[in-house]
């Protein structure tokens, strides 16, 4: 799950790292407000949306008083913003950040990450900050500093203490490195946290360390065990047909193509989507149905599959294990006679009761094409989406 | 012979009174598993499907000489549940379990090191020896016994894997689905090199996805250290960077762990790859002929 950069910042305060502050605000009165309760002349008015390169997309604005602060909020409210990280259709800006701006000295890089292939938790730090990590990784891979935390004993300070000397700090900075990457560890392991990025973490020239940018995403599978994590969610900021599918507990990723597919299992369809694209078709969606789907959840992933009007034509695949074929063709049937199916359906099923579930699609005088070899199965959904073209 | 488990494993289930553990363990008897006894905490003394359900993996262990264990308990107790079955002392647990808290699973995978217990999983279908033993959710019915090892990350592409050499008349040794989460305790290179070491294992098909270097590994491994014919496929090559692909550990991320580059480096180590999904047989099956054991596949 991802969270505002406002929201952030908040979970950092708690936690005792220094940030830049600021406030949230939904409209251009709330932003001259928040300028008039910062206080000072000059204001940076950031668009909050779940999706990074902002700045490069102008959705960043410096901004002088209280009249300079509510015009950028007037240009950036409502407006659409388009980054490397939002898709060709960009994302829209409801709610913007207020905050003073800085005089900056020099910007850092800092984040804690999961390591998954050491089982650990690992700090990356670099001179590089606020610019893209990639690339830096990418083009001078020297210039990244690592710390990995053993699970076990925790964060030590000589580890700190390396990362401060590799980025060079000294002094009361130095000292307020050490609050940065202590917090950070606490509120990882605390909110159970999949990634925390300062990007930059800036050195003011007052000489005091703050984080200016920060990102945090959470783990999905922990989310059960932090209720007051629930509140952050922002459901503006997901495709709706997403929030829809999760609603059905169905795992479901749009994409650009025309053949809506379903399948059960990540891997499968994962692999259905990439034998579409080799036999000439365009997968118009990922969508996983879970090992022992029911009834109601291929009905649910129907209806999902047939609301996106460029779906041209539907693939079931299906490899019945725990999952009979047979009560995965009566719930085929009934979303089918449910939703007027109008577009060519394709169902290749195996597996447990693949017969008995074959029969009930063939004695059901819809028009759903049948076929128990994948690749054919593939071949027929390309050819039938083409035709009708 | 086989890898991990033959009809000698005791078995007990970790979670055998919820829905999921009950239903499975059924389906385990019917296929033959030798499954002792069962846990689930606070519900010692009951009786479930005719077997012994006991408080601890412990008691279960001393009562019934047990030696491996598959678990089916919610996501927010399943890290204990391994733990304890580690120190119980079990040489073999299958966490079937999807959704474990990847903080728990660092716990988890610091606690297994210097043990002895081999953990499979989490968020996998198990592990199958076909004709002998069934741990986990595989459809046993689709296995045949055989002389070709199968390994995956992936649940329904295990069973789409087994059920092509089934239908090419190739019988399988072991198929292991080692699953789909970033931190899990048996890896492919693992299940490589007990396969290469595994008499009755001819040649061996893996089945990986984007995420990770997992297979790039196993696959240098092959390289250097196997004699077998391995055969390949990876998933994933119409993924978008970025996205979780269901699978927590199937994301591209950084420019790293992607399909095409991922087929490269296996390929640059001589093992061929599925192009398609539905080749995943056809593929093994010609890089046994080029060892020249194709003969002894369908036998």
């Amino acid at each position: 799950m991802k969270i505002h950069e406002h929201q952030a910042l908040t979970l950092l305060d708690e936690a005792g790292v220094p940030n830049a502050g600021g406030q949230v605000a939904f409209t251009p009165e709330e932003a001259a407000a928040a300028a008039r309760a910062l206080g000072g002349d000059r204001f940076v008015v950031k668009a909050q949306i779940h999706a990074g390169g902002r700045g490069k997309a102008g959705g960043v604005r410096l901004a002088e008083g209280e009249a300079g602060v509510r015009e950028a909020a007037q240009a950036l409210l409502g407006a659409t913003l388009v980054t490397p990280q939002t898709g060709p259709n960009g994302k829209v800006v409801h709610r913007l950040l207020v905050a003073p701006a800085l005089s900056i000295a020099r910007e850092y890089y800092l984040s804690l990450l999961l390591d998954s292939e050491n089982a650990c938790l690992v700090f990356m730090a670099s001179t590089e900050g606020g610019t893209e990590i990639e690339e830096v990784a990418k083009q001078t891979p020297e210039k990244i500093l690592r710390q990995a935390v053993d699970p076990i004993i925790g964060l030590r300070d000589f580890q700190i203490s390396n990362l401060a000397a590799g980025l060079d700090l000294k002094g009361e900075a130095r000292k307020d490195f050490f609050a940065v990457v202590r917090g950070l560890y606490r509120l990882f392991l605390e909110k159970d946290c999949s990634l925390i990025e300062l990007n930059p973490l800036v050195l003011t020239d007052e000489g005091r360390l703050l984080a200016l940018d920060v990102k945090i995403n959470f783990d999905d599978n922990a989310l059960m065990r932090h209720k007051e994590l629930a509140a952050l969610r922002d459901e503006l900021e997901e495709d709706p047909r997403e929030v829809e599918a999760a609603k059905s507990k169905l795992s479901y990723i749009p994409l650009d193509g025309t053949i809506g597919c379903m399948v059960n299992g990540a891997g499968l369809a994962m692999a259905t989507m990439d034998i579409i694209k080799a036999f000439g078709g365009e997968p118009a969606n990922f969508l996983d149905v879970g090992g022992g789907a029911s009834a109601e959840k291929v009905a649910a992933a129907f209806s999902i599959l047939l609301a996106d009007q460029k779906v041209r034509g539907i693939l079931v695949n299906i490899f019945g294990g725990i999952m009979r074929c047979d009560v995965l063709a009566e719930g085929i049937l009934e979303a089918a006679k449910a939703v007027s199916l109008e577009v060519p359906l394709v169902v290749r099923m195996k597996g447990t009761n693949a017969e008995k579930g074959a029969e009930i699609l063939r004695t059901s005088g819809l028009p759903i094409h049948y076929e128990p070899d994948l690749g054919r199965a593939v071949h027929t959904i390309v050819s039938l989406t083409k035709e009708g073209a | 012979m086989s890898i991990f488990a033959s009809r000698d494993t005791r078995v007990i289930v970790q979670g055998i009174t919820g829905g999921q553990g009950m239903f499975h363990t059924e389906r385990m008897l019917e296929y033959g598993t030798a499954i002792v006894g069962g846990v689930t905490p606070g519900k010692g003394g009951q009786s479930v499907l005719g077997l012994p359900v006991f408080d601890t993996v412990e008691q279960a262990v001393a009562a019934t000489g047990a030696n491996a264990s598959v678990i089916y308990v919610p996501p927010a107790y399943a890290a204990d549940s391994i733990m304890e079955a580690a120190l119980a002392g079990l040489s073999l647990t299958v966490c079937i379990t999807e959704g474990i808290p990847i903080l728990d699973m660092m716990k988890v995978h610091h606690f297994l090191k210097g043990r002895s217990t081999r953990l499979i999983g989490p968020n996998c279908p198990g592990i199958i020896t076909p004709g002998e033993t069934n741990l986990g959710i595989l459809p046993g019915n689709i296995c045949k016994k055989g002389r070709v090892g199968v390994v995956s990350r992936s649940g329904t592409l295990t069973y789409e894997a087994v059920d092509q050499l089934t239908a090419l008349g190739i019988g399988q040794s072991t198929a292991v689905g080692i699953g789909g989460d970033p931190i899990r305790g048996t890896g492919f290179l693992d299940v490589l090199e007990a396969f290469e070491r595994d008499e009755e294992t001819l040649a061996v098909l893996m089945i990986g996805e984007i995420g990770g270097s997992g297979e790039e590994q196993a696959a240098l491994y092959a390289r250097d250290c196997m004699t077998k014919p391995v055969a390949a496929f990876i998933a994933g090559r119409t993924a978008p960077p970025g996205r979780r692909m269901g699978h927590a550990g199937a994301i591209i991320s950084g420019g790293k762990g992607g399909a095409n580059d991922k087929i490269a480096a296996i390929r640059a180590c001589g093992i061929p790859v599925a192009d398609t999904p539905d080749l995943l047989g056809q593929t093994l099956l010609e890089a046994a002929r080029r060892a020249g054991i194709d003969e002894a596949l369908l036998h």
